[in-house]
């Protein structure tokens, strides 16, 4: 049935947030960074090569396709988990680092698929399991996200099983790799869609910002790495040099920018801006040169070391002070000096500042585009960095740590650094981001294509002197006109607004005319139907209970003590039982997995 | 909390941090006038005097003015504008 066994890095972590739950309190931090720290180092040795392939019915399902594509993505993904999971090392609640490793393994899982069964498989079990951290904040507004979330990708899971089930059809297999982009089919076109909604491009991105604000304070700094990235992946590898994808990774990067302005909230300004840096890989992948897809896989690993330090950062003051919104902070630099440091540093790198990350991957893409011809997305891209650094860069640390000081006294006085293990993940971070702007190479190595990479170089006098002029002169434009920017206690309006007031809708009509409908008929049919049926059903029940079912051979009675047994298994609210339901699902794929590997 | 007391340190001179800024922003103009070679310049407009200078200062004017008009234009909305009509405060 299988070709031998391959430890499947996933595997790992399924089976560690398994066993999570038995390890004891004191032993609880190391196993903690344990096991990602062993999923990193299976990564590490991990082959060129096709494993894991197996038979099933009749499919041929590839669990480890490991080139130079799905490499460099393993490996930040598995960095990114580590460092996540030391931010949050010190929650207590087990099933919180359960579902995000589950998480983390969806990706992982994902990206070493070799086959569209495979990669919708563990794309699913991303958004079940990740949908938990955002519920875990506990708030009634993380309840409703998280049900938006999950809506809006169990719809892009329908897309992709349509698509992939359509394309298997045409073609006879479902393997996944390039598909033909210059003659797409309805079937590549959804499959598509599931990707673009995965990378959140408008106007399928309103689940981000609605969901990662709203997740808890560490949730946040998994979910800005997996659920983008891994479909950026999965765009490198099906669709690059898809010409739509440039025009659509250029409005995002705009797109997130301009919401940025209005954002009050850090963390969804932050979210607003994973959109618009995803803009940037989207557009590196429609280009589809050698560069461009190193570019776009370059910009994903900085991008997710940086966006994750950004989510600690403001995860730390959420942490600290309970507060996310500008317009209930500002002057935290007396309490919170190291933790300003770091997101500062993230700033930079987002805004590809010289010797952060952001500076050796960005410009890949940009110059890409300006290599291509394509002028105006070049142009446009640049002005998308603009924006960035104006917002990340500039509005995110200036209104929380200086500007007007707008705690309320009991937000103040609990104002402090955060525990050691969060300042630690930050500090490794920033190490990072600064390691990559500085020593190139040990990026570029990892590319899919190295050679190339190498040859670039991003440090000449023209590119450092163009980047520093465009973001010195942004600083000026946002102290010349920083009144204007001033935050504000508001919301603005995305396109989930569609689907929230479908939903409103949906309940009004659900609650007033089909309600009264449902009253009307109700009383009608108990009136003249249900209570003499009940009166002859009982007699006809004794008589079936006591005569039938006592003399014959008592199945009745056995079902529906079994029936009362299974209702003890049912929780009173509804993501207690989905979390039931989706523990036994990953049961099932650990146990599906051990089984075909054996 | 020396990292705060060097926080302060520079907030207490604010004007002289604002003229080495300065400083910095003509020295960059003053690179790209006389200093640095354009020839890796992708067209010919970036060859233009601080081009991107001026990139930088207008495309953050335009983003600020343009986003704020986009916000203003109805799509920035009080706080409690998705709760239940009910729960809602009343409007000021």
């Amino acid at each position: 049935m299988s070709n031998g066994f391959w430890l499947h890095p996933a595997l790992i972590l399924l089976l560690g947030s398994l066993v999570l739950f038995l390890v004891p309190a004191r032993l609880k931090k190391g196993y903690l960074l344990l096991v990602p720290l062993l999923v990193f180092v299976r990564i590490l040795t991990l082959a060129k090569g096709t494993f894991g392939s197996v038979s099933f019915l009749d499919w041929g399902l590839i669990f480890g396709r490991v080139d130079e594509l799905s490499l460099v993505f393993g490996y930040i993904m598995a960095l990114m988990c580590l460092l996540s999971t030391l931010y949050g090392m010190h929650v207590k609640d087990n099933a919180q680092h359960a579902a995000a490793w589950t998480y983390a393994a969806g990706s992982l899982g994902a990206i070493y698929a070799g086959d569209f069964i495979t990669l919708f498989l563990f794309l699913e079990l991303m958004a079940f399991s990740s949908v938990f951290l955002v519920w875990f904040r506990g708030r009634p507004e993380s309840l409703g996200a998280g049900y938006r979330y999950l809506l809006v990708h169990v719809f892009g899971g329908l897309a992709l099983l349509g698509g992939m089930v359509l394309h298997c059809k045409a073609q006879g297999t479902w393997a996944f790799g390039q598909l033909d982009v210059h003659h797409p089919t309805p079937a590549i076109y959804l499959i598509l869609i599931s990707f673009i909604l995965n990378a959140a491009v408008p106007p399928l991105h309103a689940w981000l910002p609605d969901a990662y604000a709203e997740a808890t304070f560490n949730g946040s700094v998994f979910l800005c790495a997996f659920t983008t990235k891994t479909a950026v992946y999965a765009l490198c590898r099906g669709f690059a040099g898809m010409e739509i994808l440039v025009p659509l990774g250029v409005i995002m990067a705009l797109y997130g920018v301009v919401y940025a302005v209005l954002e009050n909230d850090c963390r969804r300004l932050l979210a607003y801006h994973i959109i618009s840096q995803v803009g940037f890989m989207v557009a590196g992948v429609g280009l589809g040169t050698h560069m461009a897809i190193n570019g776009a896989c370059a910009h994903a690993f900085a991008h997710i070391l940086y966006k994750g330090l950004l989510f600690m950062g403001c995860g730390s003051v959420l942490y600290m002070t309970g507060q996310s919104k500008f317009t209930e902070l500002g002057g935290l630099w007396q309490k919170m000096p190291w933790t300003f440091v770091f997101t500062l540093i993230g700033g930079l790198s987002i805004s590809a500042f010289p010797l952060f990350s952001g500076f050796v991957s960005k410009s890949m893409i940009v110059a890409a585009g300006f290599e291509e011809h394509k002028l105006w997305a070049g142009f446009l891209l640049m002005l998308a960095s603009v924006g960035t650094f104006l917002h990340t860069g500039l509005k995110v640390p200036y209104f929380i740590w200086f500007g007007k000081n707008r705690p309320k006294p009991e937000v103040w006085a609990r104002a402090a650094e955060p525990p050691g293990n969060m300042l630690a993940a930050m500090t490794l971070t920033s190490f990072l981001c600064i390691f990559i702007g500085c020593y190139t190479p040990y990026l570029y190595k990892m590319l899919p294509f190295p050679e190339e990479a190498l040859q670039y170089q991003p440090y000449t006098a023209y590119h450092v002197s163009e980047t520093l002029q465009v973001l010195l002169f942004t600083a000026l434009g946002f102290f010349w006109l920083i009144k204007k920017i001033q935050p504000e206690a508001l919301i603005s309006l995305d396109w989930d607004w569609f689907y929230r007031m479908a939903g409103r809708g949906f309940l009004w009509l659900a609650r007033k005319p089909i309600q009264l409908a449902d009253t009307f008929v109700g009383e009608l049919y108990r009136l003249a139907g249900l209570l003499p049926l009940m009166l002859t059903a009982s007699l006809a029940g004794r008589f079936d209970n006591t005569m039938i079912d006592g003399l014959v051979d008592g199945l009745a009675e056995t079902v529906r003590g079994l029936g009362r047994r299974l209702r003890l298994a049912q929780r009173a609210q509804m993501q207690q039982n989905l979390a039931f339901a989706f523990a036994v699902a990953a049961l099932l794929i650990v146990a599906f997995i051990l089984f075909i590997n054996r | 909390m020396k990292l705060a007391k060097l926080i302060a340190f520079l907030r207490n001179r604010l004007k002289p941090v604002v003229r080495i800024c300065a400083a910095v922003l003509l020295l960059l103009i003053v690179g790209d006038l006389f200093l640095v070679d354009k020839a890796s310049a992708h067209t010919d407009t970036e060859r233009l005097p601080a081009f991107w200078a001026l990139f930088g200062l207008i495309g953050c004017v335009l983003i600020i003015i343009l986003s704020k008009w986009y916000g203003q234009a109805g799509i920035l909305r009080r706080e409690d504008y998705y709760e239940a009509p009910s729960t809602r405060e009343p409007e000021d």
